[in-house]
């Protein structure tokens, strides 16, 4: 579908989304408290059809963290970015959207291991890389380790 | 130990056992944790990091140039494509367009990777299953594809041959001549592959039928690669998502409904013949021109975020950049493709004997450092 179309219908589905066309993708982003009812909406509905889930990612901006979900469709082969922020740094959690794609299932345990993000709902919230005592989640930009990081 | 306080199993009673991470079938470092009840697989728990080495993180604090040499230790036997994906990347957010001559030898330098990796997981594929002669067949053919690398830009598994902006270096006067000879050669070898492995009777008997995946899982679980094509989902990424001279090529992507340990081999079987009609088409019309454009010594993306998807050899390779206009990523993620591949074994594997484990677990081609990251 053309991002205009599809941005319209966004804007059906969750009228308070921030929509952005981008260079490369269209780029949707919501309060973290919607995202799962609104990424729902995308994999289900009929003109959108978002089930391929290709890659999820954090990205930590000092003083909240994204969270970024790109999406495929392989029915209308049209991509879309869904973003999420998470203001809360001392307990930062969101709903996982692991029951809508399964493949987010991974992507959300590396997620909880290195940025230290609750999951809520997710089947097996484990760290996946690290050992279990591990102090502090090396992907955030405030984390220091004297022994293994060289400032330079 | 006291005789009498040993109780043997009874044949209903689950029991865990680790294979890994030390275990010839795990082709790297990859600990899986199975609970069997007799020798049927109830369960697997991959453990992953035992080579988690932080190269995320560590590109926060490199160059953009700097960090494509650390793109190719993650699959180290699809090394030029994840090297193009990030080059790719670069030009994209810069807008820099490439030379046509570098599109095509960097598409035909991929296609030899495949190859490349396609054989050496045939050998290893015929090992899982016990047969040791397909490791001296796979080796004696890759080598001349390693022999072409090696003329072509000095190294020969880690090529490190792209630069944002286009090649390291010139092709070698030869790079043509030993490209057609190696398509000649392999094009006589590869039907030995079928006779010797593909028809065996045993071979059929160990991956027919053996760990499923219905394509709606695929879709689900994001397998992508020839596992995923095995399954029917197309997601060949050279087709949907063309990039660098896959446009100029007519090619088809392979797919199969199946999706069943044999079927994930014969997609990639198939897809050696294909990658060699790529080639084909594409090596006697390397337009001429100069192999890179000139860069600024200081490469700085504008602020931004930026994907790339290439189809490496396992699988769909994405690469994630936020830039925050300085000279080196913001944040830097990779969508590896066998991080994503891990994740379905599980479901492939309950109910089926530990030896089919090995079987299925070879068909995924796994490349430890590659999930590990």
């Amino acid at each position: 579908m053309e991002n205009n179309k599809l941005q319209e219908l966004i804007q059906n589905f969750t009228p308070e989304a921030e929509i952005t066309a981008g260079k490369q993708f269209l780029t949707v982003t919501v309060d973290k408290s919607r995202l799962h009812e609104l990424a729902k909406k995308l994999k289900e509905s009929e003109e959108t059809q978002f089930d391929y889930l290709f890659c999820e990612s954090a990205v930590d901006y000092n003083d909240y963290f994204m969270m970024v979900y790109h999406l495929d469709s392989t029915t209308h082969r049209h991509q879309l970015v869904l973003k999420a922020k998470i203001t809360d740094r001392e307990n930062p959690e969101i709903d996982s959207v692991c029951d809508l794609w399964e493949a987010a299932n991974y992507h959300e345990r590396e997620i909880f291991d290195l940025f230290g993000i609750r999951f809520i709902n997710h089947p097996d919230m484990r760290k996946i890389f690290l050992d279990n005592d591990w102090v502090g989640f090396p992907l955030r930009k405030d984390y220091v380790d004297k022994v293994n990081v060289v400032e330079r | 130990m006291d005789a009498e306080k040993i109780q043997p199993l009874t044949e209903e009673q689950e029991f865990s056992i680790n294979m890994g991470p030390q275990h010839p079938s795990t082709h790297g470092v990859l600990r899986l944790m199975l609970k069997l009840q007799g020798e049927m697989v109830r369960e697997v728990k991959p453990q992953l990091g035992y080579i988690h080495r932080g190269i995320e993180k560590m590109c926060e604090k490199l160059t953009y140039p700097q960090t494509i040499h650390l793109t190719d230790r993650l699959d180290y036997l699809s090394a030029h494509i994840l090297n193009e994906s990030v080059c790719l990347a670069v030009e994209n957010a810069l807008e820099v367009e490439v030379p046509d001559r570098v599109k095509y030898v960097r598409t035909i330098i991929d296609e030899l990777n495949r190859i490349a990796s396609h054989q050496l997981w045939w050998c290893a594929f015929g090992m899982d299953l016990g047969a040791l002669t397909t490791f001296f067949y796979g080796l004696r053919d890759r080598e001349k594809i390693l022999d072409i690398f090696e003329e072509t830009c000095g190294a020969r598994l880690l090529l490190s041959y792209n630069v944002p902006g286009g090649l390291m270096f010139d092709i070698h006067p030869n790079f043509q001549k030993r490209t057609k000879d190696f398509i000649k050669y392999f094009r006589k070898k590869l039907p030995e592959y079928d006779a010797l492995l593909t028809g065996n009777p045993i071979m059929q008997e160990r991956t027919k039928g053996i760990g499923y995946f219905s394509k709606e899982d695929a879709i689900n679980f994001g397998l992508s690669g020839p596992p995923g094509r095995a399954s029917g989902f197309s997601c060949d990424v050279r087709v949907h998502q063309p990039y660098s001279a896959y446009p100029f090529a007519k090619f088809k992507e392979i797919l199969y409904t199946e999706g069943d340990t044999f079927h994930r081999y014969k997609v990639r079987i198939d897809e050696m013949w294909e990658s060699m009609n790529i080639i084909e088409q594409l090596i006697d019309n390397i337009p001429e021109g100069d192999f890179a454009v000139k860069m600024k010594p200081v490469i700085k993306l504008p602020e931004g975020e930026y994907y790339q998807r290439v189809e490496a050899a396992r699988g769909e390779f994405g690469v994630y950049i936020v830039s925050d206009g300085n000279k080196n990523p913001y944040r830097m993620k990779f969508r590896s493709p066998n991080f994503c591949n891990l994740a379905p074994l599980h479901k492939m594997s309950v109910g089926y004997k530990i030896a089919d484990l090995v079987a299925i677990s070879g068909s995924l081609d796994f490349v430890v450092p590659d999930m590990d990251r």
